[in-house]
């Protein structure tokens, strides 16, 4: 179900929007614009959907409105043009007594900088939203402390935000936004100002918790491997107009221009690459109830391969047999592969990573199966395939 | 050749304005003549109501209360005593009582105005010019057109050094207020938070050193405008040394004079002290 809608939203700062607006239509770029009107166009024609339980991360480098555009969605910057519907509810009709409820309902924000009230304590920081509802004390002092177990700083609610370091405080500001409950998190660079070590913490925290949680989160970043790590999508920005949009293997593997392709260079690409995006789907494999020893052989040779995966009739992976293994019960005229089976054998899932993979399949000779939580095979990772999706990326091994 | 370029007749104007607001604003002057009159009087019967030794007692405890620094509190307690020593406790209870007023009066009025002008741009432009042309005028010049308004008296010196101390009080409150970083209202916002409350929970709290120090700014201006308004029969320390001027008699001008200095010091640090915290 798709949660926010945004189409063709353009917002403009300055006097002149109108002027601004009709250059923009004329195909105009930002500096002409700017030079001519004096009115800075931020955000121009985005449009994208974000669907109920789902991390879409906008990502870009500073000045690419990004920010401007998650302002826009809860009406902290009125758009100039567009439209953006939340629930199905047009954000640009509310008035602002609506618009304040339609706030206090539906959002809870993260800030940059943390954007913590330096009077009052770490509980009180967090009571705020529910404060501002003017929900019972003992509720929302129970809200609150809920929301710190959370994040982890139990028994910290009565300390003030300078006694806390960058990455607790940034828990503070998250524990806040979560104890109003809301369907949709914002999270406007969120983790930008913590120090690296601190950062993959709380990157893996908001991971952690989204699996409980299935929150509507829109996360805004300026580091790729941010977005890769944390985005189920991604929409890539660049001077307020959306390059890419797409999930972290579509930017990765099919970087749209030139622009996209220049970011993703940079990335360690072993930890983006999933299990999924490399292997072989389809390959030959035996099924232990009708192929015996003479019909596997006969599948290994076709495809020069030296091994082969047993399924059962359901799909599921039995275990492997090698070709000479094979060749020994043929010799013997046995008519069932049972016996050649070794069945403790190394599986992965689709979803991990290639530097997993590299440990995984050392000093194995075979290929890995990558099956799903059935135990159904869902395709066969070899040692080339893995290297040459890592190569053709400019990955380092 | 005599060429004479026709006089503008600024002083007639303003003193038309005068007259013009003399006649027709006398349910506000009255007004405020209550509630200034009654203020002193009161200020100044609680304070007379007991012992000048108890009294010192009990304002030196009120400084160590507010304080918590020993240097204060005995500075406050001698200080005092030498006053009362010198035969000027009435006159410091009525300065007291001047200042007492006056700043409730002035930081009443102003801290509102100042919160306004903070949440709207237009008001400020007008205001500022406003407090500029206040803060420059010399102080004396008050004096003159309380008279009309209240004659001669402390109601009238009250007037003068509310106008004149409470450009502070609006130009701080109007500071401290612009001053909240802009992310923790764009916060509150965020969260719904409507106007009242993000003045109330967010910017006035944060404000609240600013404001004092705009506070302590009005008192010390008061202070010494009360004493500028012994000329307009305000009385106090400031008659004191208008008395020992117009008789030439400097030994009892510095006594009264040092006895204000002692009041404005005790002031400032319990000011500055409650500023902080």
């Amino acid at each position: 179900m798709q949660k926010i809608e945004l189409k063709n939203v353009t917002k403009i700062f300055g006097d002149n929007p109108k002027k601004a607006l009709e250059m923009l239509r004329q195909g105009k770029n930002k500096d002409e614009i700017q030079a001519k009107t004096g009115t800075v166009v931020g955000v121009h024609d985005v449009s994208f959907n974000v669907n109920e339980g789902e991390i879409v991360v906008v990502m870009g480098l500073s000045g690419s409105g990004k920010s401007t555009l998650v302002r826009c969605i809860n009406r902290l910057f009125e758009p100039t043009a567009g439209e953006i519907l939340v629930d199905g509810q047009d954000v640009r009709k509310l008035n602002r007594e609506q618009l304040r409820q339609f706030r206090r309902d539906k959002f809870g924000m993260v800030f940059q900088n943390f954007a913590l009230f330096p009077h009052r304590t770490v509980v009180h920081n967090v009571e705020f939203g529910l404060e501002i509802q003017n929900s019972e004390k003992a509720f929302r002092r129970e809200k609150a402390e809920k929301a710190l177990e959370m994040v982890g700083l139990k028994g910290w609610g009565e300390k003030f935000p300078s006694e806390l370091s960058g990455g607790m405080q940034q828990r503070v500001g998250l524990a806040r936004a979560l104890a109003l409950d809301p369907d949709i998190l914002l999270m406007d660079e969120a983790f930008s100002a913590l120090d690296p070590l601190i950062r993959r913490d709380m990157q893996d925290e908001l991971i952690g918790l989204q699996q409980s949680m299935r929150k509507t989160i829109v996360f805004i970043s300026h580091d790729l491997d941010e977005a890769l790590k944390l985005g189920d999508r991604i929409v890539l920005m660049k001077d307020g107009i959306v390059v890419q949009i797409g999930t972290p293997e579509d930017i990765l593997m099919n970087p749209s221009n030139e622009y996209v392709a220049k970011f993703v260079e940079e990335v360690d690409i072993t930890k983006v690459l999933t299990a999924e995006s490399i292997m072989k789907k389809s390959q030959d494999v035996a099924y232990l109830a009708a192929d015996g020893p003479r019909a596997a052989m006969r599948k290994m040779k076709n495809n020069a391969i030296a091994s082969l995966f047993v399924l059962d009739k359901a799909g599921k992976l039995q275990g492997i047999v090698f070709a000479d293994e094979v060749a020994r019960l043929m010799d013997k005229g046995e008519r069932s592969l049972e016996p050649a089976i070794v069945r403790d054998i190394a599986t992965v899932t689709p979803e991990t990573p290639a530097s997993e993979l590299f440990a995984i399949m050392q000093g194995i000779s075979h290929p890995v199966a990558v099956v799903d939580e059935g135990h159904k095979l869902k395709g066969i990772i070899v040692k080339g395939l893995l290297m040459a999706a890592i190569a053709e990326r400019g990955g380092n091994i | 050749m005599n060429f004479e370029l026709p006089r503008i007749p600024l002083g007639e104007a303003i003193e038309a304005v005068l007259d013009f607001l003399v006649k027709h604003l006398a349910f506000a002057t009255k007004a405020f003549s209550t509630v200034a009159d009654q203020g002193i009087r009161v200020m100044e019967a609680a304070m007379m109501a007991v012992h000048p030794v108890l009294m010192i007692f009990i304002l030196t405890a009120i400084v160590f209360f507010l304080t918590r620094q020993r240097g204060v509190t005995v500075f406050s307690f001698l200080g005092l005593g030498l006053i009362w020593n010198l035969g000027l406790w009435s006159a410091t209870v009525s300065t007291l009582s001047l200042v007492l007023v006056a700043t409730l009066i002035a930081i009443s009025i102003g801290i509102p105005i100042g919160i306004f002008c903070a949440l709207n741009t237009h008001a400020f432009k007008i205001v500022r010019p406003v407090l500029d042309f206040m803060q420059t005028l010399p102080a004396f010049v008050y004096l003159i057109p309380a008279i009309p308004f209240f004659g001669l008296g402390r109601v009238a010196a009250i007037f003068a050094t509310v106008i004149f101390s409470m450009p502070p009080a609006i130009r701080f409150t109007t500071l401290g207020i612009k001053q909240v970083p802009k992310e923790l209202v764009e916060c509150a916002d965020a969260f719904g938070a409507d106007r009242w409350q993000k003045l109330f929970k967010i910017q006035l709290p944060l404000a609240k050193s600013t404001i004092m120090g705009g506070v302590n700014q009005t008192i010390m201006l008061a202070l010494s405008m009360v004493v500028i308004a012994a000329m307009i029969g305000a009385r106090g320390l400031g008659g004191e040394v208008w008395r020992a001027i117009q008789r030439l008699q400097p030994g009892a001008g510095f006594e009264a004079g040092i006895g204000i200095v002692i009041v404005a010091i005790i002031l400032d640090r319990v000011l500055q002290k409650l500023a902080k915290s």
